[in-house]
């Protein structure tokens, strides 16, 4: 068995509102940074999965993606294979 | 009439368990404290999901419980046609869970919202609603974050187009509007039902408005739905 690290990054649909990307959007200017738009905040979720090959990894980090990391009602996913640990 | 079996689950973080407990009580049930590590529902007539920030709504809210191993014996029970209730975070839960359709999201306002609110009956053919006239108004508290119910394109028109919604929020007289939608919900909506109807989840508090010292008691024909429906058996 390997050990592969991977990083989940999840997001909030495009045109679902984000509060949290709105709060930050909205101090921006106060710093003078008043050129910024589009902000979304998301979550990065790192993982190591323990398995046989780099394929079967990947196919369950998916699968957990998929049913539990997001929530496909409202958000979309994608998986990054950062290094095999 | 005997007294009904309400089981209420406590997730690590349930707020408002003690609160439906007390309710069930109050309206004449035999209340049972479940808990959500144990694969055993202790033989009750009706199941609640009870309010609160189960795990601390990490990852989202309702995720983590969704997944609890007490989940696979509301799951079985839900398909045998029992009753299960969703208050909030439960609602939320059973949402996570994919029992109901949607998700709640942070609502529209961005602020935690405590009020008394109306809700407009939109169907009889649930648990929770059997003693109900749709187009009935009720009134009843809110109190949440993220009660914004949102759906995929597929869902909302499934769940419009099959009288899925439970609840809308509304004026007292049923008329709805911006004003009345406390959170943003997609068509006011406040609470949806699975196809079977034992299967009901809104936002709002029935188990806050039972007791009329301490506010509007919306809440009472709910309960009593509730019971009538768990007396009935798993054909209910």
């Amino acid at each position: 068995m390997t050990a592969f690290t991977f990083e989940v990054l999840v997001s909030l649909k495009p045109g679902l509102l984000d509060p949290q990307g709105k709060a930050v959007e909205g101090s921006l200017p106060a710093m003078g940074f008043d050129n910024v738009t589009g902000v979304r905040v998301g979550k990065h979720i790192k993982l190591t999965v323990e398995a046989a090959d780099e394929a079967a990894a990947t196919t369950q980090v998916q699968e957990m993606a998929t049913r539990v990391l997001s929530n496909p009602v409202i958000e979309e996913f994608e998986v990054l294979e950062v290094a095999e640990a | 009439m005997s007294e009904p079996k309400v089981g209420v689950i406590t997730f690590p973080g349930s707020l408002d368990d003690a609160d439906a407990r007390r309710a069930v009580v109050a309206m004449g049930g035999d209340a049972v404290a479940l808990w959500h590590a144990e694969h055993d529902l202790a033989g009750v007539d009706a199941v609640i999901l009870p309010g609160g920030f189960s795990y601390g709504d990490y990852l989202r809210c309702g995720a983590i419980a969704a997944r609890a191993p007490i989940m696979d014996e509301v799951r079985a029970f839900a398909e045998r046609g029992g009753p299960v209730l969703g208050i909030c975070n439960g609602f939320q839960i059973l949402c996570e869970a994919e029992l109901l359709p949607g998700a709640l999201i942070r609502s529209a306002s961005l602020r935690f919202v405590c009020e008394d609110i109306w809700l407009r009956v939109e169907t009889s053919q649930t648990c929770l609603t059997r003693g109900l006239t749709p187009g009935e108004t009720i009134e009843i508290p809110v109190k949440h974050g993220e009660g914004q119910w949102v759906a995929t394109p597929g869902q909302l028109e499934r769940v419009e187009g099959d009288g899925l919604v439970v609840f809308r929020y509304s004026a007292p007289d049923g008329q709805l509007s911006d004003a009345t939608n406390p959170n943003g919900a997609t068509n006011h909506i406040a609470g949806v039902r699975n196809p079977a109807g034992n299967v009901v989840g809104l936002m709002p508090h029935p188990e806050h408005a039972v007791d009329p010292d301490v506010g509007p008691t919306g809440g009472q024909p709910l309960f009593a739905s509730l019971f009538e429906a768990a007396l009935a058996g798993a054909s209910a």
